[in-house]
């Protein structure tokens, strides 16, 4: 029913608060949404072979006095119709998914099994989670090249131990990618499980087990479903970013087949054609729109929750 | 009942074994004495070489010292516009355009950095074209980017505080007769202090953490430590990585570590302040 | 001890016509009120009936849509809280986690720019006053709960406001402490001469404190008067239903003298004879009120009679100091009468025993409304 304080002493304190608002408002327009808008126009750009590499859209001709704009629609239209796009795009579709799923399956009962520890040792295996986060992504991800290689520690072990006869192929391929993935991102799926997981009231299990539910059965009828925000917020916060991943496939995976975020940085930096990587990345960020709608509203919801 | 507790440990366990033995096994292989890395030379090992090689390698140097004035930087500036924004998000109560503004710094989280790399670079060259700013790339730019990406974290950290304590705090200062500058320096700074000292830590690691942003918005000779450790990883394994990836697990474990048992005593502290308060006579 | 010394000729406070909206909700519909030099008024009111919105409106927390508020002949409209000559004391006491009790309570003579030793000197002062001098250098949460609302007092006191206001100030004790400090609370503002205004959704609680008494329902103010005025003569079947428990019976005027009136009850047997007059069309719908105290309950059969009726025991609840009965009259009606436990081996009514139920002339309140 109250609203806010600042809010209702607005007339003493208007010009300060339009002040304070305007300064992260400016910063995030000019470098967070400008961008956008600007990657959006040259997607529609003819390339140039000079800096920048893009013509302009839209040109005042002097002599006839007149604004000439130039789209040229022919970057989505190779998005569509070459297959090397395509193929990639679902690709990626393909490799998130199933690491997200791979991320969940081990994400889901580590934070289970965190959440209903004891208090004191739930915050050392917090700690333990979260640690690996604060250490180089970059790092973490090379270190799986050590033990995915042919004479690397895997391989090594097996061979040693007689299990295998031949190396392994592991590294450069879709499984290594898996790893990766999941093993970069598992934080992001455990930590916002746990803490939906921690909230969850223990005597309606109780009330479950009373009413004759066995444990395999009330954690499906009650446990599951109320998780189901964290799930789907541990999800979105693995999908989306590993869509778009550059530096695991790039570590880690198959040559012959590329991720959306390789093709991208590749068309850019590589072939130097800014106007086709404006249009893959407007084409992956259409693809993930929803998927990113999804969480904001989550977040909103989270920090409405934590409000009393 | 009991062996649920046993197949809770053992997930546990091989997640934990999941999550540390990559790291574990890079460190152990930093003190190995054959450039094959993952070959273990019993002859020669352990041995601190390659330490001796990283700290003779000006190149690797040079790039630290470069993201470490990066990180810095972007983590200050991100830790003011995010506090800011998150002050101006969860107390200034609704006004026209809060959801443009809650968007903007919610979507930097979830939004792959490829694409913030190639948006923040076009929008660095079409600056340039139109007022001569930024010149060139270089720290300028990377620390801009790092600003931005950065700062949705800490708005994050601090709404949720904000959000977790009393607004009537706030309104006892001002019924104090304290002026709303005064009530934000003397009481709601205070306050989310914890919270702007982790969002800064959280921007700084994922400043000097990033490869991809800073690959797309840096110039000649703004390389930083990721971008020089990209580019050497991508040719394979190589020993003098692997130590330097040693030191950097050890810095950070320690920082962690210490923090967390820091914050458990004064947790144990207050808990036990606050029993003592209850027993006392009202 | 000091007497109170309430000023009737001073509307210290003077609330015009004063209306609070969110969006489309009304949560304080024009509300006039006028508040004397050296009272303790309270608001009292169930949740959501605008008593904290007004209390906040009085703070300078939010500014009414319409009307305004004067403080001691001084228009509030456009004054930010800062400024006011008011001071609150929260429903969570809001005392700074980060500051000492001595810093809490000094926090506003620094804003006013009090010199230090000056400053020192009446913290000093104000936490003898509410015994707390030796807890000065502690934090709150080194404190009980009834320490910390003893600060918040404390901190809303040294600035010697014109208002103090009280947002549920017993709200977080626990019932023993309440009770204490309930008479602390009294004396303390007895001592100060400061006017109090109280929110409270607590009855008891408003029935102590208060001097008088404001019951608000829907954003309204429905009923001003004394505790003992709210209680014995309710103007309304709300008031009369919100303050303790009654009986009502809805009825048909069928005499109306200056001095007396004669009612018919649908669910009574007899009818009600009032001895003081009401001002009513005659034939109208009515409503009679009988406390349950005030009725008194014998053994046997009902005689012919006024003000008399006959039923049977179908429940009894023993609450220690009293017992709560609850009778089916004949005619089908339950009602609820409490006796006084005065003798503790005297021989009580019990279960499905036949009573007859009687009482004054001057017990029932005749409602219109």
């Amino acid at each position: 029913m109250a609203t806010s304080t600042f809010a209702a002493v607005s007339t003493a304190l208007s010009a300060g608060r339009r002040l304070v608002t305007a300064v992260p408002y400016f910063w995030l327009a000019v470098f967070f949404a400008v961008p956008f808008a600007i990657v959006f126009k040259i997607s529609f750009s003819y390339m140039v072979p000079a800096q920048p590499g893009y013509a302009p859209l839209f040109e005042w001709l002097e002599e006839s006095r007149r604004l000439v704009a130039t789209f040229n629609l022919a970057n989505y239209q190779v998005l569509l119709q070459d297959s090397l796009y395509l193929n990639t795009f679902l690709y990626s579709l393909k490799v998130a998914a199933i690491s997200t799923v791979l991320c969940l399956l081990l994400g889901y009962p580590m934070a289970y099994a965190i959440a209903r520890s004891a208090p004191t040792t739930r915050n050392l295996f917090l700690m333990l989670i979260i640690l690996p986060f604060w250490t180089s992504f970059l790092l973490r991800v090379y270190a799986w090249i050590g033990l995915l290689k042919t004479n690397g520690v895997i391989n090594n072990t097996l061979l040693s131990l007689g299990i295998i006869d031949q190396p392994l192929v592991l590294l450069y391929t879709d499984f290594a990618v898996y790893v990766g993935i999941v093993y970069s991102y598992l934080p992001f799926m455990i930590l916002p499980l746990y803490s939906n997981l921690e909230k969850h009231d223990l005597t309606l299990l109780e009330a479950a087990a009373d009413l004759g539910a066995r444990p395999f059965k009330a954690f499906f009828k009650i446990t599951l479903p109320l998780s189901m925000p964290g799930i789907v917020a541990g999800c979105l916060l693995v999908f989306i970013p590993a869509v778009g991943e550059f530096v695991i496939p790039s570590l880690l995976g198959r040559t012959d087949q590329l991720m959306i975020g390789t093709v991208l940085s590749a068309q850019f930096f590589g072939a130097r054609n800014w106007p086709v990587a404006s249009a893959v990345a407007i084409g992956l960020l259409l693809v993930l729109l929803l998927p990113i709608l999804l969480f904001q509203r989550y977040q909103q919801r989270e920090l409405e929750a934590s409000r009393r | 009942m009991n062996d649920r507790g046993l197949f809770r440990k053992s997930i546990l366990g091989l997640g934990l074994a999941f999550l540390y033995v990559p790291i574990l096994s890079m460190m152990f292989f930093s003190f190995n004495n054959s450039r094959l890395v993952t070959v273990w030379d019993a002859e020669n090992s352990p041995t601190l070489r390659w330490y001796v090689r990283l700290f003779e390698n000006e190149q690797l140097l040079g790039a630290a010292w470069i993201s470490i004035k990066i990180a810095a930087l972007s983590a200050s500036g991100a830790a003011i516009l995010g506090t800011l924004a998150g002050l101006v998000l969860t107390r200034f109560g609704p006004f026209r355009g809060r959801a443009l503004l809650s968007a903007m710094t919610t979507a930097p989280l979830v939004m792959p950095e490829v694409i913030m790399g190639i948006a923040m670079l076009l929008l660095f060259v079409a600056l340039e074209q139109m007022i001569g700013w930024p010149e060139g790339r270089g720290l300028l730019t990377i620390t801009i980017a790092h600003v931005t990406f950065t700062m949705a974290y800490v708005t994050v950290v601090v709404q949720s505080r904000l959000a977790g304590f009393d607004d009537a705090l706030e309104e006892a200062a001002l019924d104090l007769g304290a002026k709303p500058a005064t009530v934000f320096f003397k009481i709601t700074l205070p306050l989310i202090m914890p919270a702007i000292v982790s969002g800064w830590l959280l921007a700084f690691t994922l400043s000097w953490d990033d490869v991809v942003i800073s690959q797309f918005v840096s110039g000649p000779g703004s390389s930083t430590l990721p971008m020089e450790i990209f580019s050497r990883v991508r040719r394979g394994v190589s020993p003098d990585i692997n130590a330097l990836a040693t030191i950097m697990v050890l810095i950070v474990a320690t920082g962690v570590v210490a923090s967390t048992i820091w914050m458990k005593r004064q947790e144990r502290k207050r808990a036990l302040e606050e029993q003592m308060a209850r027993s006392d006579t009202p | 001890m000091a007497e109170r010394v309430v000023d009737r000729q001073n509307q210290y406070l003077r609330i015009e016509s004063v209306t609070k909206r969110f969006g489309d909700f009304v949560a304080v519909d024009n509300v006039s009120l006028s508040i004397f030099k050296g009272e303790i008024f309270c608001l009292l009111g169930g949740s959501g009936c605008g008593k904290t919105t007004l209390l906040r409106m009085l703070a300078g927390f939010e500014s009414p849509t319409s009307g305004r508020i004067l403080i001691d002949g001084q228009d509030m409209s456009g004054i930010p809280p800062y400024e006011r000559p008011v001071n609150m004391m929260f429903q969570s006491y809001a005392l700074f986690p980060h500051m000492t009790v001595a810093a809490n309570v000094a926090f506003g003579l620094e804003q006013e720019g009090v010199a230090r030793p000056e400053i020192e000197r009446r913290v000093r002062e104000m936490l003898d006053i509410v015994k707390l001098g030796e807890f000065a250098k502690r934090k709150p949460h080194q404190l009980s709960g009834g320490q910390r609302q003893r600060v918040a007092l404390a901190r809303a006191l040294i600035k010697k406001p014109k208002l103090l206001l009280l947002d549920e100030p017993l709200g977080a004790l626990d019932k023993k402490l309440r009770e204490h400090t309930q008479f602390e609370l009294i004396n303390l503002q007895e001592q100060l001469g400061v006017t109090f205004v109280v929110v409270t959704h607590d009855q008891e609680e408003a029935m102590t404190l208060a001097s008088r008494i404001g019951v608000m329902n829907k954003g309204q103010i429905v009923q001003v008067g004394t505790p003992t005025e709210i209680y014995e003569f309710p103007n309304s079947r709300f008031v009369a239903d919100f303050i303790g428990s009654v009986n009502m019976f809805e009825g048909r005027l069928i005499e109306d003298e200056p001095g007396h009136v004669r009612i018919r009850c649908d669910d009574l047997d007899t009818t009600v004879f009032v001895s003081h007059g009401i001002s009513a069309a005659p034939d109208a719908r009515v409503f009679v009120a009988i406390r349950p105290e005030k009725i008194e309950m014998t053994r046997g059969q009902a005689a012919e009679g006024e003000n008399c009726v006959g039923g049977v025991v179908r429940e009894i609840a023993y609450m220690g100091d009293m017992s709560v009965y609850l009778v089916r009259l004949d005619g089908g009606r339950t009602v609820r009468v409490t006796i006084p436990n005065i003798e503790r081996h005297e021989e009580r009514i019990v279960w499905d025993e036949r009573v007859v139920l009687r009482w004054q002339p001057s017990s029932p309140v005749v409602l219109t409304q």
